[in-house]
């Protein structure tokens, strides 16, 4: 009767294991795993200020004078287009001339230069999935950048790769608008200043 | 570019001489194949600026003072 009853168990357990081993085996993996110490990722703002005041030089040393104090003095870039119709996939130019304005993490603006008609917003990312410091993020910077390198050196591939949407999907239109108001304001003054600049050194020389 | 980094230098030399051009070479190389693209800085005859997307060697100009790679792009959110 024992031995009958041991060897039912036997086979029941013999039967079951494809059920029970890799429970077990699961089991045994998280334990393990959550024994495991892992490297802290504390966020560190002293070393993310020093990575984006390198970024700034980078992109300092990179861009034009204009499109640097540009950044500077309003948080963004504006980026001439070069396609003869408009950016792909948007509501196309008709050949006027366009610009994109460019800011850090956020998604690519087309707009035409004249009107002020907003075309699209382009949403890109440059995910680094190394991640050294648990994010995928670069600094803002270079973030900027890295968008000015990819629409000047190649703005059809760039575009192409965005998904594209209609403006006002994640900015907001009126703020796009007011930035290119600024952006205009910026201009004349920059214009201005120009154009008063020699008048002035030329009456520091006679004096 | 990297997070947490900003600027990180991965190698400097003179293409001129040979070891070191074999080192650039290879470096670049490296930085392609783990997926990084690589754009050249360069000013235009009027002076301004723009930069070049390269995928060979070859394609970097002999006068060019630097290489910058930086992740690849892909659609956001």
């Amino acid at each position: 009767m024992l031995l009958a009853l041991a060897a039912t168990a036997l086979v029941a357990i013999a039967l079951l294991s494809d059920l029970i081993l890799p429970r077990l085996d699961e089991g045994w993996r998280r334990l393990r795993a959550r024994r495991r110490r892992l490297p802290r990722l504390d966020y560190d703002p002293g070393r993310e200020l020093r990575a984006e005041q390198r970024a700034r030089e980078l992109l300092r040393s990179c861009v034009g004078e204009e499109e640097w104090t540009m950044y500077r003095d309003l948080g963004f870039i504006r980026v001439w287009g070069r396609q003869a119709d408009g950016p792909e996939g948007s509501r196309r130019s008709g050949g006027a001339p366009y610009a994109y304005l460019v800011y850090p993490h956020r998604p690519i603006v087309a707009y035409l230069a004249q009107t002020h008609r907003l075309l699209g917003e382009y949403c890109i990312a440059f995910p680094d999935e190394t991640r050294p410091y648990g994010s995928a993020r670069l600094p803002d910077s270079d973030d900027v950048l890295a968008k000015w390198m990819a629409l000047t050196g190649d703005e059809r591939r760039l575009i192409a790769m965005a998904n594209m949407h209609l403006p006002g999907r994640q900015l907001d239109p009126e703020q796009v608008r007011r930035d290119l108001w600024r952006l205009s304001q910026w201009e004349r003054r920059r214009m201005r200043d120009a154009a008063h600049r020699p008048a002035a050194s030329s009456a520091d020389a006679s004096a | 570019m990297k997070p947490g980094f900003g600027e990180v230098l991965i190698a400097e030399g003179d293409v001129d001489l040979a070891a070191d051009e074999e080192r650039l070479v290879r470096e670049f190389r490296r930085q392609l194949d783990a997926g990084l693209w690589a754009a050249v800085p360069l000013a235009d005859a009027h002076g301004r600026r723009e930069s070049r997307m390269v995928q060979r060697f070859d394609e970097i100009p002999r006068d060019a003072e630097r290489v910058i790679f930086f992740p690849r792009a892909a659609g956001g959110r």
